[in-house]
């Protein structure tokens, strides 16, 4: 009503203090710097996954050029030699894969029972110390592991393992001995793998198996079935692709482990038997072991792949876990959640 | 009546009583594969219980032999010579810990923010993919990226090297455990807030994050004890310095005459030690002295680590009973 029997100039004013207004609005409570900050920096997050790949991608030009896809491909005559600057990372591949492929199939049905123990059968008063044992057993940093590995495990336990498979099965190509007398062997990072992998994968499946809801035991459970029953014929099938993405995300925890395994595997990069008792090297291990001494530009450039090709494995490994645990989690229910 | 039952029992005969003898077998076998099934998660539990007392009682009782005040007064001394400390470690480890929180804490912080208040977002859910993503990455090519832009331009191994590198393994800790405190925090506070007339970013700093405080500095203590023990990003970012100190380095500065912040450079662009680096080059080392250093090291780590693990579940179970 006012504007109607206002002159111009005072509805010109209004309009200008309504645009500012709107400008005020958008500027002085900050809330444009606020969002815009937070969005920057949730930017940042992703631009530093795909920087860290950029980075490796660069540094290892050189030793791209040069060695070309035989770099990673199977070849009889591998060698790792700085002295003449030639280098293939097949042997180192394959040291990886065997390490973390025999600790997963140690340590999936361990990880799956104790998940078992832990979400359906653990009485009340034993949850909180048990799941703590578990979590505590995650936190152990990965340089004391391996510490307590060459003085304690691997004399204790390794030796002695290692001696037995070569006597029992030592025909097998897999365990040909003869095992080094410190234990520094394939085997013995299994075995410390198995230890660090152990939690990640418990506590995944854990998670997975505590999202089903009660009314599905309790529907097995009235139809008879013992409690063994409702977990492996109800539960399990249930959850099998939670406890699949579980599985793949400690391999990736194993593929790219470097301290503990570094310390006890032997880093013999040369080895040619497949044995698991003879000492080896895997992609992590061998740029721990190498890198700060690395003179030549092609070293490290080399190792620097062996970092590239390591990324992209783990990199693979964790999308796929990670989309099959989010699928799990969407599917549940929202009934179990609470 | 009875004799119909009979008749009609005794002509199913041939088939009930051997069903009932199979029933009777299944349910025994049953029942037994349930006891056993039922017996070895609990048997595979307390196997993995273990390692981890084996670790822990292991180092602790070797550790606490070898351990003294001198090794958290002295620098290294010669192999020769005998006795000496890790106080160059020490004082690195803290260094790097403090240049990583400062990088990771604020950015942690605010990228948790978008991604609990967006979560649904085509952004929001890269972001948190990504952080999912980061947390994967073996710590060791971190190491090769913070060498690759920090050690290689910079022409020197240093402090700041490791912190970045520290920092970015500590970031997805920090952003996860802040996103769920943040979205734990009820409704009606932000809406109150809001409609006080009080703008986002103050709402979320001055109403949300002191609601959310107990949960985020837990995360923030997990975040750090996890940086704190991370040896392999350090190889080859911080080096190794026995003569790292940070007192000599001031006093130096001061005398030849340096502002603050120049003594700051020589601080942070130094090649340092740390507590987890000097643990892992000592276990390599012929000299039994380096490596009973080596123990009393894993002593002071596994304290620290496990300590905060246990302190920050210990708080949030007293929140957790508080708040119920």
């Amino acid at each position: 009503m006012k504007e109607n029997t206002a002159s111009d100039k005072p509805a010109a004013a209004a309009a200008f203090r309504k645009r500012s207004s709107r400008f005020q609005l958008l500027t002085q409570h900050g809330d444009v710097f606020w969002r815009g900050l937070i969005a920057v920096t949730a930017i940042f997050v992703l631009v530093l996954v795909l920087a860290i790949g950029w980075t490796t991608w660069r540094d290892s030009a050189l030793s791209r050029e040069v060695f070309g896809l035989s770099f990673v491909l199977p070849t009889a005559d591998a060698s790792w030699n700085p002295v003449t600057d030639t280098y293939d990372a097949w042997p180192l591949i394959a040291g990886t894969i065997v390490t973390s492929v025999f600790a997963i199939l140690i340590a999936a049905p361990f990880s799956i029972f104790i998940a078992i123990f832990l979400s359906e059968l653990c009485p009340m008063w034993l949850r909180t110390p048990a799941n703590f044992v578990i979590e505590m057993l995650a936190a152990i940093p990965s340089v004391v592991l391996g510490l307590w590995g060459i003085f304690v495990f691997l004399p204790s336990v390794v030796v002695p393992v290692g001696h037995f498979l070569e006597n029992t099965l030592g025909f097998l190509p897999l365990f040909q001995g003869p095992i080094p007398a410190s234990g520094s062997s394939r085997l013995a990072a299994v075995l410390i793998l198995t230890i660090m992998i152990i939690p990640t994968i418990t506590a995944l499946t854990r998670d997975v198996l505590r999202a089903i809801p009660d009314s599905q035991r309790e529907a097995a459970l009235a139809l008879g079935s013992t409690r063994w029953e409702t977990i492996w014929q109800v539960l399990i099938p249930a959850s099998l692709s939670g406890i699949f993405g579980a599985v793949i995300l400690g391999l990736g925890r194993a593929l790219g482990e470097t301290m503990a395994v570094t310390m006890v595997i032997g880093n013999n990069t040369v080895e040619a038997s497949g044995s698991l008792l003879r000492p080896g090297a895997t992609l992590a291990s061998t740029i721990a072991n190498q890198f700060a001494e690395a003179v030549s530009p092609m070293h490290s450039s080399a190792l620097i792949e062996l970092g590239l090709i390591l990324f992209v494995i783990t990199l693979l490994l964790n999308m796929a876990a990670r989309l099959l645990v989010y699928q799990v989690q969407k599917k549940v229910p929202t009934e179990a959640r609470a | 009546m009875s004799a119909v039952g009979q008749s009609a029992s005794r002509a199913a005969q041939p088939i009930l009583p051997r069903g009932l003898i199979k029933t009777k077998n299944r349910h025994h076998t049953r029942r037994i594969t349930n006891l056993a099934m039922l017996g070895m998660t609990a048997a595979f539990t307390l196997f993995a219980a273990i390692p981890l007392i084996w670790v822990t009682v292991y180092t602790v009782m070797t550790g606490a032999k070898y351990i003294n005040v001198e090794f958290f007064t002295e620098l290294p001394a010669s192999v020769l010579q005998g006795g000496g400390g890790v106080s160059n470690a020490i004082a690195g480890t803290i260094i790097i810990t403090l240049i990583a929180m400062t990088i990771s804490i604020p950015l942690g912080i605010l990228a948790a923010y978008y991604v609990a208040e967006k979560p649904n977002t085509r952004l929001g859910l890269v972001v948190r993919f990504a952080t999912d993503v980061l947390a994967g990455v073996p710590s060791i090519i971190i190491g090769l990226f913070a060498y690759g832009i920090l050690v290689k331009p910079l022409g020197t191994f240093s402090a700041l090297a490791g912190g970045v590198a520290i920092s970015i393994i500590m970031l997805p800790t920090i952003v996860r455990s802040t996103e769920e405190m943040l979205k734990l925090v009820p409704r009606a506070l932000r809406e109150g807030s809001l409609a006080l007339g009080a703008p986002d970013w103050r709402t979320s700093l001055v109403v949300l994050l002191p609601a959310a405080l107990a949960g985020v500095v837990t995360g923030i203590m997990l975040a750090i004890a996890r940086g704190v023990g991370e040896t392999a990003p350090l190889l080859f970012t911080i080096l190794g310095n026995d003569h790292y100190s940070v007192r000599q380095i001031v006093q130096s500065g001061v005398e030849s005459g340096m502002t603050p912040i120049q003594i700051l450079r020589e601080l942070v662009l130094s090649p340092t030690d740390a507590l987890t680096l000097t643990m892992y080059r000592y276990s390599q080392d012929p000299f039994p002295e380096r490596v009973q250093q080596a123990w009393a090291i894993a002593l002071v780590v596994m304290v620290f680590v496990l300590g905060v693990n246990i302190l920050t579940r210990a708080l949030t179970a007293r929140r957790l009973a508080g708040r119920s």
